[in-house]
């Protein structure tokens, strides 16, 4: 199997936002709902560096940990996935996640949450593959279609990779060996308890 | 715990037995590679493929069991052009995929491409034609909408001329649809007719034409993957053309280039740059001479290039010595040292490339900047070589072709000039009497102590541009050059916000008899004035809705198919400028040529055989050999061609040994096959594989001193020195004449009469002098010098001056603005206002010196990309830039509101503030994408109901002043003064 992960090679990213409308396009995002962002660091500054950030489909999630009534899961892809049928929109996901990628929907007068929605690694969600009753909950399943997350594949700069965890960290090895500079895989050490040696 | 799903099989494939075939195809492990992101070779076998990866390959979106078409079209925002591969369902465009094999965009978008669907979804479109009566908006027929403008044009044709009534353009057309607006315009009897390139690269169209013989970009995106230098100046390509970035990053990595960002604002760009200069707006002949400065004091200069192929860099040289580093920085703000090792860089770690935008370009002295460039390139050697080249990134999708194709007020299509022998190449290919145009012109009498001009010489004279046309309505009749004023405009995909001095512009617009868009959007041209009358909203598709060839800015030419038919009631503007002059009565002789199709509301052109009249007549600009056929195979076959040469391997099928896009020229006949032209002016490869030379197209000599090449001509060429351009007397003279055709002969005896010698490369109609031509290895136009000085300009050697509001009136004396002159029918009184300012004291009350540019979420006047809730979710409001200690001073915090005063026509502008260090002290930066605001107050009731963009804001350009270019007429966005408060 696999173990899918995303890789933003911040030396590369140029905040061009592809990845985001991507995301919204493909799985119609509802306004106001942001699966993907990108965050600029040292904005306007030398040393600005801009990362896309979703959900990073967590070894260990910790939204998987402290969720109360067991709604994620994680594929044999190693994708993380929820179902929506199950979260009661408590909120717990939001502050356990390194990197705020639970989102919900304000269904209330008094702020109520509605059920949480997040990158799904363009995998879907419990229901079967490429329903209607899927991508309506969930969003397009394109892993089931042997494509990879449409974020990734659209990057401009091809700053954001998805695919096997080895062949996304062996092209970025690559890419620094030959450039000589990297900023590192970010956010790999906390999300997969590991990191890019080169 | 939740049962896990199995992952090694996909349930069931979304579509079901319509696309059998395509659900069992499976994935291939290349395919599987591209999609990891991975560069084309290289690491194929570094990992490995789990076996539960690859899975059931099938086309995506989201009605189950309903066959999906997939169409291929080219995003509509800036010119690098991507491919965009559409799912179709049903007549709907259910969803977007990669484009893979596109060597231009590999699959790529940007926020603005990969969002491009939403466009024909467009629940903000115009949905239907209306129009506004006592100041209501009205629903209308398309039948109704052209008889009442027809009869309208009609009238004002009648009591004010053919010149009152001015046809602005798109850069968004087709090439097909651009080349039709300017024969319309021909047709209807003006040269007031023109596009987004005036405000965007006009100067650099005559700057960079003027210096070596074609206004475009030398190189391409995918070039600059060779470039050991790289410099950009004003050009803030990672947020204008994201995906360009795709090459020079990769470019950066793999070359080890050095990148320096010229540039006033610490940009996207300048934060993947390995230096950033900051710049004061406006000062960039003063920084080009003072990079060349060094270079000839060093003699890093490629001396033996300038011998052979370059003119007059002498008188360049002796200006660059007064340009010492202290004078540069007094004036630019740069430190000497900074610039020197800029200079270094440039001229010894070679190839070298120079890229500029806006930054450079809209400035009273845009032309004279662009021509400092251009010197800077050749001093060093570096044009006409892979890696090197002035790559002008150009900003709208077509802006290229639009361009190329005339839509211009001093030119016919494909640069022929509006003199006699232009007109009567068109009037050839036409096939319409010469005298028929003479007689749609009009006489214009003499005016204020002016001339007074026949019909025919109002035929050749350049209209008004689009930077003034408001001008042409407001100012006294005496003070307009042509036989009334402005009175009506036909505003085909433009918007009304790109140009400065927009509370003059509301002016404009209200005085105006009759007002038509016809855009997908209202745009601001609707919204920012409420005119009770006399304004019609014409609903035009999109590109996306129909088919058609466009020019990217690296002179690639791609065929695209429409996704689907046009939406709601909105039409095709090969359909609408067709109806136009059915109305005005000459679409029999305008068509006569053209095969008419079924289009969605009746016969129209069709796309193919408007682009067969353009190879008829395209010889001067190599618009010949591009017919559709070859389009249309290049992009069924964009996997064969190379990623970095754009060439296809020379056996593969149809598009063998051809250039990606057949990039202009393109010479001869489609059937001569000639591959296109990667890189302009390189002379170290045969003319059949795209090679050349500068062009010789201002004399054979200037002063003694030869035009003509010096001992070089390019590879295999017959002619082993420089030559001038080819007539049938030049072909006669060297015995070459005899491997004409008979064919071709008669063609040229025909249409030479009695003067078949002139008959020359550009308007045998044949194609045969550039066939034989190229048989004996030369270039058709010939094989000259570029010129470092271009004595039929203004300033022939470029000369810095202080832009008219300047933050240094100390600076004034020394290098003023130019003086007052008219030019393109009305006044150009910049020195007038530059000393008023200075009187009035106006660099000290406005203090902050404002320039403009773009986001990447958002395109050009923004109605489009502002109502795409995508993007529009992305930025949602107007904001200025200004310096923390400018802040500071203000008691202005980030975030909070403040007002932008500017200082001509009390303006002022109620926006945002983002207080950040990317801008310098003494200087602020907004976006020019925002309207629907003015002066603090919200226009979004002047919008017709439903067609309101999501996201409105200030216009920058009601702060934005006076000045013009001497050449073009190109405004002044980029360098202007302003104050700012808390609000």
């Amino acid at each position: 199997m696999a173990r899918m992960k995303f890789l933003c090679d911040a030396d590369r990213c140029i905040e061009c936002n592809a990845c985001v409308t991507a995301c919204k396009n493909e799985h119609e995002v509802p306004w106001g709902i942001n699966r993907r962002r990108v965050v600029t660091i040292n904005d306007g500054l030398p040393g600005e560096r801009s990362v896309s950030m979703a959900c990073m489909h967590c070894t260990d999630a910790p939204c998987a940990s402290v969720c109360p009534v067991d709604c994620f899961y994680t594929t044999a892809d190693a994708v993380v996935l929820h179902s929506k049928d199950l979260c009661i929109g408590c909120g717990y996901c939001f502050y356990a996640c390194p990197f705020g990628a639970p989102q919900y929907p304000k269904v209330g007068n008094f702020g109520s949450r509605g059920k949480m929605d997040k990158c799904t690694y363009c995998a879907g969600g419990p229901e079967a593959d490429m329903t209607m009753a899927e991508y309506e909950k969930y969003g397009a399943n394109r892993l089931a279609e042997g494509k990879l997350p449409l974020c990734a594949e659209m990057c401009s700069t091809k700053a954001l990779l998805a695919g096997d965890g080895e062949i996304i960290a062996e092209i970025y090895r690559e890419r620094v060996t030959t450039r000589g500079y990297g900023s590192g895989a970010w956010g790999w050490q906390t999300a997969y308890q590991e990191t890019i040696n080169v | 715990m939740l049962v896990k799903r199995k992952s090694g099989q996909a349930g069931r494939s979304r579509l079901q037995s319509a696309v059998a075939g395509l659900a069992s195809a499976t994935l291939d492990r290349r395919s599987f590679l591209k999609r990891s992101g991975l560069a084309v070779g290289g690491l194929a076998a570094a990992g490995t493929l789990g076996a539960g990866t690859v899975r059931k390959a099938a086309a995506g979106p989201m009605m189950e069991g309903v066959e999906v078409d997939i169409r291929k079209n080219i995003c509509t925002h800036c010119s690098v052009g991507c491919t965009v591969t559409a799912e179709v369902q049903n007549g709907v465009w259910t969803g977007q995929e990669p484009s893979w094999n596109s060597p231009i965009n590999r699959g790529t978008h940007c926020a603005k491409g990969a969002s491009v669907r939403e466009l024909v979804h467009g629940d903000r479109r115009l949905k239907y034609p209306m129009k506004r009566q006592n100041g209501e908006w009205v629903r209308i027929s398309w039948d109704d909408a052209f008889s009442e403008i027809g009869q309208k044009l009609v009238e004002l044709r009648e009591n004010s001329g053919a010149d009152s009534v001015y046809w602005l353009g798109s850069a968004k057309f087709s090439n097909e649809g651009s080349y039709l607006c300017r024969k319309l315009a021909a047709f209807w009897g003006t040269n007031s007719v023109d596009h987004q390139a005036r405000i965007c690269h006009s100067t650099t169209v005559a700057g960079v034409a003027n210096t070596w013989g074609y206004g475009a970009m030398t190189n391409s995106y995918n070039d600059i993957r060779n470039s050991k230098t790289v410099i950009f100046m004003g050009s803030n390509a990672a947020e204008a053309h994201p995906v360009s970035l795709q090459h020079i990053l990769s470019g950066k990595e793999q070359q080890q280039a050095n990148v320096f960002v010229f540039d006033p604002r610490f940009t996207r760009t300048a934060a993947h740059a390995t230096e950033y200069v900051r710049m004061r707006s406006g000062t960039d002949i003063a920084v080009i001479w003072g990079i060349m400065h060094h270079i000839f004091a060093n003699g890093w200069e490629d001396q033996d290039f300038i011998d052979a192929r370059v003119f007059g860099m002498d008188e360049v040289r002796a200006e660059c010595e007064k340009w010492t580093p202290e004078r540069v920085e007094n004036v630019t703000g740069i430190p000497g040292e900074q610039l020197r090792r800029v200079a270094e860089t440039f001229a010894t770690q070679k190839p070298a490339t120079f890229i500029w935008c806006m930054g450079g370009t809209q400035h009273t002295v845009g032309t004279a900047n662009v021509r400092a460039y251009c010197n800077l390139l050749l001093a060093t050697g570096n044009v006409g070589k892979a890696g090197t080249g002035a790559n002008i990134f150009r900003g709208h999708c077509n802006v290229q072709g639009a361009t190329d194709l005339g839509l211009d007020i001093s030119n016919l299509p494909l640069y022929y000039g509006l003199t006699e022998g232009g007109w009567r190449h068109w009037s050839r290919v036409w096939e319409v009497d010469y005298d028929y145009f003479v007689s749609r012109f009009d006489e214009v009498p003499a005016k204020a102590g002016r001339e007074a001009r026949t019909r025919e010489q109002n035929m050749q004279t350049p209209g008004i541009p689009s930077t003034r046309w408001f001008d042409a309505t407001l100012l006294d009749a005496e003070e307009v050059d042509q036989r009334d004023n402005l009175k009506a405009m036909i505003v085909l995909g433009h918007g009304g916000n790109t140009v400065p001095r927009q509370p003059e512009v509301k002016a404009g617009l209200e005085a105006l008899e009759l007002l038509v868009v016809v855009d997908p959007h209202p745009t601001s041209f609707a919204s920012l004035h409420a005119r009770p009358d006399g304004t019609y909203l014409l609903p035009a598709a999109t590109q996306f809705e129909c088919n058609g060839s466009r020019t990217c800015s690296n002179r690639s030419i791609q065929w695209y198919e429409k996704i689907v038919d046009p939406i709601f009631e909105s039409a095709t503007d090969y359909w609408i400028m067709y109806r136009l002059a059915q109305e005005l009565g000459f679409a029999e002789e305008m068509f006569k040529n053209i095969e008419m199709v079924e289009g969605k509301f009746g016969p129209e052109p069709s796309a193919e055989s408007l682009l067969r009249e353009i190879n008829r007549g395209g010889w001067s600009t190599g618009y010949c050999g591009q017919s559709p056929e070859r389009l249309k195979a290049h992009m069924a076959n964009q996997d064969k061609f190379d990623l970095v040469t754009l060439r296809a391997p020379a056996d593969a099928p149809d598009v063998g040994g051809d250039f990606y896009g057949l990039p202009w020229p393109c010479w001869g006949t489609p059937e001569v096959r000639h591959p296109g032209t990667h890189i302009l002016y390189n002379s170290e490869v045969h003319v059949m594989d795209g090679g050349g030379n500068f062009r010789p197209r201002f004399g054979l000599e200037r002063d003694g001193v030869t035009l003509l090449a010096e001992g070089t001509s390019s590879v295999g060429a017959e002619l082993d020195d420089g030559y001038p351009e080819f007539t049938m007397a030049v072909l006669r003279e060297l015995g070459w004449d005899g491997d004409l055709t008979a064919e071709e002969l008669s063609q040229i005896e025909r249409q030479g009469g009695d003067d078949v010698d002139a008959v020359s490369w550009s308007t045998d109609l044949s194609g045969g002098i550039q066939r034989v031509v190229m048989e004996h290895g030369c270039v058709p136009f010939g094989n000259g010098k570029a010129r470092a000085v271009a004595w039929n300009l203004p300033d022939p050697v470029p000369q810095h001056r202080e832009p008219i509001y300047t933050p240094r009136p100390d600076l004034v004396a020394e290098f003023p603005t130019r003086d007052d002159a008219r030019e393109f029918r009305v006044p150009n009184i910049g020195h007038t206002v530059q000393q008023a300012a200075i009187d009035k004291g106006i660099p000290e009350s406005f203090p902050i010196v404002l320039t403009s540019g773009r986001l990447v979420e958002y395109e050009g006047g923004g109605e489009e990309t502002r109502s795409n809730r995508w993007l529009a979710e992305l930025q949602q409001d107007m904001f200025v830039e200004i310096n923390p200690a400018d802040a500071a001073e203000r008691g202005i915090t980030d975030g909070g509101w403040v007002w932008v005063t500017g200082p001509e026509n009390d303006s002022r502008a109620r926006v945002k503030a983002l207080v950040t260090e990317r801008v310098g002290k003494g200087a602020a930066f907004m976006p020019f994408h925002f309207a629907g605001w003015y002066q603090g107050e919200s226009q979004r009731g002047n919008y017709p109901e439903g067609t309101d963009p999501i996201v409105l804001g200030e216009m920058v350009n009601q702060i934005t002043t006076y000045g013009y270019d001497p050449v073009t007429g190109m405004h002044e966005g980029k360098a202007t003064l302003c104050q700012i408060e808390a609000a």
